[in-house]
């Protein structure tokens, strides 16, 4: 698959203007803002993790998991478990967090082996998995009520300092630092030899194989960093809900995080974070209008793949090279917008380039 | 627990295996030809159910026209979406494939639940199956075994329809090798979109099948396409026969299932699943293939 991002260039002046600006704005923003506009910053911040740890799996590693909202799941549920017994934020969140990150290795244990299609139905299979269990073993999960009052505990650094986290907004900054955290590491990780072996595996498995990657090692570990990005994701929607049901972890959910990668875009790393400020906005605005958001979400989802298979943000970007850069300087031809067909090779090399099953 | 309650609960399983087997037949043949994994299938499904329901229980229409219709208006849908969403996409990526047909279920499900509103009430059994059969001292509803005659009688005419015609042959050589049945004079274009209408009206059947017993509602699609999914990776991606079993296998397991340890039926199903990935990576009567 050549969807995933292309080899980064060096952060251009222009790009670190706009993460800059960004940053301003997310720091800012609570002290202009009302309490619903910093809840739906969290909302899409919290997307915006669990989006990114997708992605590296679907742009990076070329699997396409349909499993994910079962780490949100099982990270929000052990999250909540933790702060109703044990009133410590940080011990709910790394708890959510290992949680996830311990049923990713066996599931993924259990579907890297696959590919492709066998990959994603698999991932779609165990993660309803994990929703049945959630739904059926009331006595620990509350059956479909699900888990409520859940307090938002004070951040407790071991006694060593204690930060409350009550308001929205102190939540909010808690959120964005953890977001930055994140984001960073995932950056790192992407730009280490590990990420690049990734990538490597995604154009072409066989080749990879050949300078020595163990390509299934590589999709474990990618696929249980996923699972821990979801599994943060879910810890940090359990204090801030202040309740847990078993519907975030149903296959729909796990659709989100692709929607969301898919509205902005595969191909560059903070294409899934731009995706979940789009998707939050979306579904605010469409559901002013009508209660049938998700077929707009549906409408949108087609649009793009038929014709902006880069993600909305990397459409307009090759719009403004297209129509603005090129259109002032010389005229010359426009990048390409579309993610190409594969060559017409023999369908058995061309399978083989696409790194396949023999 | 008495023998007729285990004989009964297993021609339960039966009978709701086949709505499952259609489904999944549809699936792996669309797989199988096209090489296109439909995410929608199960949309198609709900669909045929929706329109079976609207002409059987709300214009009172007779069943079996219904169904009929039902599988006309959904083959009708199902060709559109073929010649203008699926058949550009088609070259690129499996995830795409994927990514497409979620975006219909996305837009079917609110459709529907625009047209047809929530759940709806099971309409009456036509008179003709009302009534029991006594099989070893059990009544059994007529329409169950109804169910189950029609699901393997599919089983028979697919099974004859790609063995034994000619129509089956061009299909089986065109999944074979598409670019060599081109070569050889075969209009693969138009035979996709007819093997993708099949598979759609098998789906639709299934749905329409169960009109006067199951529930319709919104959603129901998203259900049985997962299920769908374990059948055919269980069975094999793309074999007939390994959807037949794998559904009966699903079907009949969840029953005694609900029935013996209820808390942990579907989690039984999914172990399933992982142990037969475990010994045979490409399910039951699947072969190696991308």
């Amino acid at each position: 698959m050549k969807a995933g991002p292309a080899p980064q260039a060096a952060a251009t002046g222009a790009a670190r203007i706009v993460y800059g600006l960004a940053l301003v704005i997310l720091l800012v923003l609570p002290f202009v803002s009302s309490t619903y506009t910093q809840y739906l910053v969290i909302h899409m911040m919290m997307l915006a993790i669990y989006a990114l740890g997708f992605n590296l799996l679907f742009g990076y590693t070329g699997l396409l998991s349909f499993g994910q909202a079962a780490f949100y799941g099982i990270g929000a549920y052990v999250c909540a478990g933790i702060l109703l017994r044990y009133p410590s934020l940080l011990a709910g969140i790394l708890g959510g967090v290992a949680a996830a990150a311990a049923v990713a290795l066996i599931i993924g244990l259990l579907s890297v082996r696959h590919t492709r299609i066998y990959f994603t139905m698999l991932t779609l299979a165990f993660g309803m998995l994990v929703y049945s269990v959630l739904w059926k073993w009331r006595a620990v999960t509350g059956g479909d009520d699900g888990l409520v009052g859940i307090p938002r505990a004070p951040l407790d650094f071991f006694g060593l300092a204690v930060i409350p986290v009550r308001t929205v907004t102190s939540f909010y900054f808690f959120v964005l630092a953890v977001t930055l955290v994140a984001l960073f590491v995932l950056h790192r990780i992407v730009h280490s030899p590990f990420g690049l072996s990734l990538q490597g595996i995604r154009d072409s498995e066989v080749r990879s194989q050949f300078v020595g990657v163990h390509v299934r090692k590589h999709r474990l570990l990618a696929f249980i960093i996923a699972g821990a990005y979801a599994g943060l994701a879910g810890a940090l929607l359990a204090p801030l809900e202040s309740a847990v049901t078993p519907v975030i972890s149903h296959w729909s959910h796990s659709g989100d995080a692709v929607l969301v990668t898919l509205l902005g875009g595969v191909r560059a790393f903070f294409g899934p974070a731009i995706g979940a400020v789009l998707f939050v906005v979306i579904r605010e605005l469409v559901v002013r209008i009508t209660e049938y958001w998700q077929l707009v979400m549906g409408i949108i989802v087609v649009v793009l793949v038929l014709g902006f298979r880069g993600g909305m943000a990397q459409a307009v970007m090759d719009g403004w090279q297209r129509w603005v850069v090129h259109g002032l300087a010389q005229r010359q031809p426009p990048v390409p917008a579309q993610v190409q067909a594969p060559a017409p090779v023999g369908q058995a090399q061309a399978r083989v380039e696409r790194g396949e099953e023999p | 627990m008495s023998f007729q309650v285990l004989l009964y609960q297993g021609l339960v399983g039966l009978s709701s295996a086949m709505y499952l087997w259609l489904l999944s037949a549809g699936l792996t043949i669309v797989f199988g030809v096209l090489g296109v994994l439909n995410f929608a299938h199960g949309a198609f499904f709900m669909i045929g159910a929706y329109l079976a329901y609207t002409f059987y229980g709300i214009l009172g229409f007779n069943l079996a026209v219904s169904i009929a219709l039902s599988l006309v208006g959904t083959a009708v849908i199902g060709v559109l979406v073929e010649r203008f969403l699926v058949k550009p996409i088609m070259h690129l990526d499996h995830a795409f494939q994927l990514l497409l047909t979620f975006g219909l279920v996305l837009i079917f499900d609110d459709l529907a639940k625009a047209i047809w509103g929530g759940v709806f009430m099971i309409p009456p059994m036509p008179r003709v199956f009302q009534g029991a059969v006594w099989i070893l001292g059990t009544p059994f509803p007529i329409y169950n075994l109804f169910v189950i005659g029609a699901g393997v009688a599919v089983w028979l005419l697919l099974w004859l329809l790609f063995e034994k015609t000619w129509w089956g042959r061009i299909v089986r050589a065109t999944a074979a090798d598409p670019q060599m049945a081109a070569a050889l004079g075969v209009d693969v274009k138009r035979l996709y979109t007819g093997v993708f209408a099949l598979g759609v009206m098998l789906a639709a059947l299934g749905g329409a099948l169960g009109t006067p017993v199951r529930v319709v509602a919104p959603g129901m699609g998203s259900f049985m396409i997962v299920q769908a999914f374990i059948v055919t990776v269980l069975g094999g991606l793309g074999s007939l026969t390994g959807a037949f079993v794998g559904a009966l296998l699903v079907g009949v397991l969840s029953s005694y299932g609900t029935l013996l340890f209820p808390t942990v039926e579907l989690a039984l199903i999914y172990l399933i699943m992982a142990v037969v990935l475990l010994v045979r990576p490409h399910g039951l009567f699947g072969r190696a293939r991308a």
